[in-house]
């Protein structure tokens, strides 16, 4: 018999035998499982989180910021600033000009859905190009505001997450009171979790004069990002960094995504070093439980590697059922879970939804094989080294 | 006590299973001493804020700052004895990703009195407190910078930048410290009048302060002195919001998202799918055993006598496991913040320490409880006859 059809004959008698040892298999299938659904779990946050805030990305948009700014809320320009951006060259033509909306960006309290408490909410104060600088936004229920008046709009996950904001309520915010006239969708991205008005309303409610945080553009081909760049920037009235949208939000997302990427590795690599202990256990009471028909296949001619791989296989395939469970519950119980966290950069809520990716469930059935590779291999090689005599004759 | 070496001997059989079952544990625990710092980091040092300070900010968010003029109304109000204020500067050192630490403008004398936690040498208070371009700041942030006392630092404010551009130079006068576990010691304060000397009547600071924190000489009656001055301010052209210290670290902590619950369920996932796998080891090992046991017990060993030795043997293994575990956690989690900034107050808290030791001990009797029990039962017998 050839090494591979002797590796299959062994692998068949191996895996024929889990049956007998259902309990042992079984906690080892648990084990695994449990890290796998905790590593998807963790995961699922920054994955919902990137999908979120990159889901914003259109890469013909543009964002212009006061130099040395790189969040909106510490950018400024005033009026003069803004009209000289919008006339520069590569933005896109509309029968009432450039499409350009020069826009504030500040932040109100108001109270979280879940706790109640207050949560800095982002308000943005926009102009009448938002919409062409925007393409990917509809209004799903309702209507835009009337420019000039107390009327706003607010993203379907600002309303899901924050209080009191649907189409017809009015909410207070210091002295003045707003009505909701329309809640709007942009596929999930980081926008929907904003609240728009007017940029000319906001402006005196937040005494800022004049003046704008930032200007959204419409390039009129995703090519003239250069052109643009190279007018502003040689503009000594100006001092300005252009960014595209999506670049502008992957970075806005840094920190926060760090810090749960550093945790959830953590926590996962900690917890697949248990559960390899545990499977170590588990495979080293397998190996010795057949110790008899390891040996009496050994007696009939089997070479040894054929008996380390199938102790490896035999290992793998636990892992990977443990893997595959793990993913499922993770993904039953987290995919699309709602939530809102603050985004340290901006200072602001974002509400995104966990994404169990299948990317995430690969890379758990990966960790999951790994696992049951590393967890099986010692035991493997006991398996292989055993006495054939001595152990024929345990009982 | 003298059974200790035949529950030594026992551990030692299978070598391999009793120091994976222990590495296993170990992990376990480990992970859990590291959740619970991660908890607590998240809280933001709630366990840790003034009772007896009541913090207000703009009613509509707290990016907007309040005139100046209301030190004086608010120290006049019946139940205040002591005020200070600050402003968040938003500076960083060199560039953006060297790492976060809170800067603010504040008011250095009322400060200092405000926040008695943080320890300043005499002669560093005083050299401070004249010096208007002068710092103190906290000993985690000195250490991870290197600074020393009278080093020039230069910080880039986005929020608030110097009319020609140039970053703002800062001379350290002081490092403070803190006996309190958990308190903050990242920060860096200034004074608001090197800010206001810069800036006044400009732009968006025009002389104003950010927050105002004040003592109250009762803290069973902060609610309602935090409503009459919140009433004091109202239909005034910036309204306030009062409330305690705690009620606004417990509320932005809130504003993270619950870190406390997802820990909390993480934490739990993780010691139940460990200690299972763990303690179904454990028990296996004991059920193996069975005929020696009975042997035990031909030789004439009580009921009792079985029970116990059996029970010592998983909470040997327990303890150990945990202990290390929970040793290490300790060790690590000193280390301190791992996100370079972010999580200043980085702790093992005492409570989720003996919380963690309860556990081990649960895990001990409660893996050995059932086989310990079965073995106590069995007759001499059934036990004989059986081979493991």
């Amino acid at each position: 018999m050839n090494w591979l059809s002797q590796v299959v004959a062994v692998t068949g008698v191996t895996l024929r035998s889990i049956p007998q040892r259902l309990g042992s298999a079984t906690v080892a299938v648990i084990g695994i499982a449990g890290v796998v659904i905790v590593f998807t779990a963790v995961l699922s946050i920054a994955e919902g989180f990137r999908a979120a805030m990159m889901g914003t990305g259109d890469p013909q948009t543009v964002i212009v910021l006061r130099a040395g700014s790189d969040t909106e809320m510490t950018s400024g320009f005033s009026d003069e600033h803004v009209k000289l951006i919008s006339e520069a060259p590569g933005i896109e033509q509309g029968p009432n000009g450039p499409h350009a909306s020069p826009e504030l960006f500040v932040i109100v309290g108001h109270p979280l859905k879940r706790s109640g408490t207050d949560a800095n909410v982002p308000l943005r104060g926009v102009s009448v190009g938002a919409l062409q600088v925007r393409p990917g936004l509809k209004i799903v229920e309702g209507r835009m505001f009337q420019p000039g008046t107390n009327e706003i709009i607010v993203g379907r996950a600002a309303s899901r997450q924050f209080a009191g904001l649907s189409v017809g309520t009015s909410v207070r915010w210091g002295e003045g009171s707003w009505q909701v006239v329309g809640i709007f969708d942009t596929g999930g991205s980081v926008a929907e979790s904003e609240i728009w008005s007017d940029a000319k309303v906001l402006q005196p409610a937040y005494r800022r004069g004049n003046s704008y945080q930032s200007v959204y553009l419409r390039l009129d081909s995703p090519d003239s990002l250069q052109k643009l760049k190279d007018a502003l920037t040689i503009d000594p009235r100006l001092n300005v960094t252009v960014i595209r949208e999506p670049d502008y939000y992957q970075q806005q997302s840094r920190v926060l995504q760090s810090i749960i990427r550093t945790i959830g590795f953590a926590i996962a690599a900690l917890m697949g070093l248990g559960a390899v202990f545990g499977a170590v256990n588990t495979m080293y009471s397998a190996v010795a439980s057949r110790t008899r028909e390891i040996a009496t296949l050994r007696a009939l001619g089997f070479g040894r590697s054929p008996v380390v791989v199938s102790v490896l296989i035999e290992s793998l395939v636990l892992s990977l059922v443990g893997g595959a469970i793990g993913g499922l519950l993770a993904w039953a119980a987290f995919d699309g879970y709602q939530t809102a966290t603050m985004n340290w950069q901006s200072f602001s809520q974002v509400a995104f939804a966990f994404a169990v990716t299948p990317a995430l469930l690969m890379r758990g059935l990966i960790y999951a094989a790994v696992m049951g590779l590393v967890g099986g291999l010692l035991p493997a090689i006991r398996a292989a080294r055993l006495p054939v005599v001595t152990a024929l004759r345990e009982l | 006590m003298k059974y200790l070496p035949l529950v030594w001997r026992n551990l030692m059989r299978r070598k391999i299973r009793t120091i994976f079952t222990i590495l296993s544990i170990l992990i376990a625990f480990v992970l859990f001493g590291a959740l619970m710092a991660i908890r607590a980091a998240f809280s933001l040092g709630v366990e840790v804020a003034g009772a007896d300070r009541l913090m207000m900010i703009h009613k509509v968010s707290i990016i907007q700052l309040l005139p100046k003029s209301y030190s004086e109304r608010i120290r006049a109000t019946e139940g205040v004895t002591d005020l200070s204020h600050a402003n968040w500067f938003g500076a960083y050192y060199q560039d953006p990703n060297t790492g976060f630490f809170a800067n603010m403008a504040v008011d250095p004398e009322s400060w200092l009195r405000m926040y008695p936690e943080y320890v300043v040498p005499d002669d560093q208070k005083k050299t401070w407190l004249a010096n208007r371009s002068g710092a103190i700041i906290g000993i985690d942030t000195a250490r991870k910078f290197k600074w020393k006392v009278g080093d020039r630092i230069p910080l880039i404010s986005p929020i608030y930048r110097k009319p020609d551009g140039t970053p703002w130079e800062f001379t350290v006068d002081g490092i403070y410290d803190s006996p309190l576990k958990g308190a903050d010691k990242t920060q860096f304060f200034f004074h608001w009048e090197y800010l206001n000397e810069t800036f006044r009547n400009s732009g968006y600071f025009n002389g104003q302060v950010g927050w105002y924190v004040f003592r109250v000489a009762d803290p069973a009656t902060s609610d309602v002195l935090a409503k009459r001055i919140d009433v004091m301010f109202a239909n005034s052209p910036a309204e306030t919001k009062t409330a305690t210290e705690k009620a606004f670290v417990s509320d932005f902590a809130k504003q993270i998202g619950d870190i406390g619950a997802i820990m909390m369920a993480i934490a739990a996932i993780v010691m139940f799918f460990i200690l299972f796998v763990a303690g179904n080891a454990m028990s296996q090992s004991i059920r193996e055993r069975t005929n020696e046991l009975g042997v035990l017990k031909t030789l004439g060993f009580g009921d009792g006598q079985v029970l116990s030795l059996v029970l010592l043997e998983s909470c040997v293994i327990a303890i150990v496991g945990g202990g290390l575990g929970l040793l290490i956690a300790w060790v690590i989690v000193a280390q301190g913040d791992p996100t370079n900034g972010m999580l200043p107050s980085f702790i093992f808290p005492v409570r989720d320490l003996v919380v963690g030791m309860a556990l081990v001990l649960a895990l001990g009797l409660g893996t050995g409880l059932l086989p310990a029990f079965q073995a106590s039962r069995l007759k001499i017998v059934d036990a004989l006859r059986r081979t493991g």
